[in-house]
């Protein structure tokens, strides 16, 4: 099956570990520590983060560390921008009739 | 898809912005697209006929079916693209409103809750949305160049 960073991402325990790892880079076992599920399923959710890119493991002696890889997040908010964009426009002009309204009284 | 805004003005402004056709003109369409109704009943089971006027003259028709109306409160609409004659065009898919409304502190809130039949749905409204965007800019461009 072919992931993408919308698959990644909708699961709420995929979107917790994203969340833990803007924080700081971390290794398997402090990040299964933050959740009640098997270190296994934790493990594995990370599993799809890695395989679409969200995820990007580091080596540091014995140790591995998962880092969150900032550039591919951008691609759910590019994603989104124009979508974005259309209610920011429609509701600053809804801020300009609900101006006017106010006006008018 | 959920969208929260705040506005500086009072729940009943709000409420009537956006359930009154003349107001509902002067904002829903991003600019430089217009928003033209043809008709509109604002009630449960009625329908709000518009048309999304481009700055080329095109037009996208939309027709927007109320489902339960609680005053001032929130209202449920199922959004349809329509064809010149008023037929529902299926390729597109339909798009669900589910529209909250309170009071807060400094004024009002709304809550948009956008739902689809499909991922494939969403895609698609905001890939029209990439499109509107470029044509948008093509038009612009030629205004330019017509200087």
């Amino acid at each position: 099956m072919r992931r993408d960073v919308f698959q990644a991402i909708a699961d709420p325990t995929r979107r917790a570990i994203l969340t833990l790892l803007a924080l700081h880079a971390m290794t398997p076992n402090a990040l299964a520590e933050h959740f009640n599920s098997s270190r296994q399923a934790v493990s594995k959710h990370v599993q799809v983060l890695h395989e679409c890119g969200l995820v990007k493991q580091e080596q540091s002696g014995r140790e591995i560390h998962y880092q969150l890889n900032i550039q591919k997040m951008k691609e759910v908010d590019s994603w989104l921008a124009p979508f974005r964009k259309l209610w920011e426009d429609r509701f600053n002009q809804l801020d300009d009739v609900l101006a006017n309204l106010k006006k008018k009284k | 898809m959920t969208i929260t805004r705040d506005f500086n003005a009072p729940l009943a402004d709000v409420w009537q912005a956006w359930t009154e056709s003349d107001l509902l003109d002067q904002w829903w369409a991003p600019r430089p697209w217009k928003t033209e109704t043809k008709s509109m009943d604002f009630k449960n089971g009625g329908q709000w006929l518009y048309a999304m006027a481009g700055p080329n003259g095109e037009k996208h028709w939309n027709r927007v079916e109320f489902g339960t109306i609680d005053a001032k409160k929130s209202f449920t609409a199922t959004s349809l693209f329509i064809d010149d004659d008023g037929n529902i065009i299926e390729s597109f898919s339909p798009m669900y409103w589910y529209n909250r409304f309170s009071e807060t502190s400094t004024g009002s809130r709304v809550v948009v809750e956008v739902s689809f039949d499909n991922e494939a749905g969403l895609q698609q409204i905001i890939e029209m949305g990439f499109k509107d965007g470029f044509t948008m800019a093509l038009g612009n461009l030629d205004e330019l160049l017509a200087k």
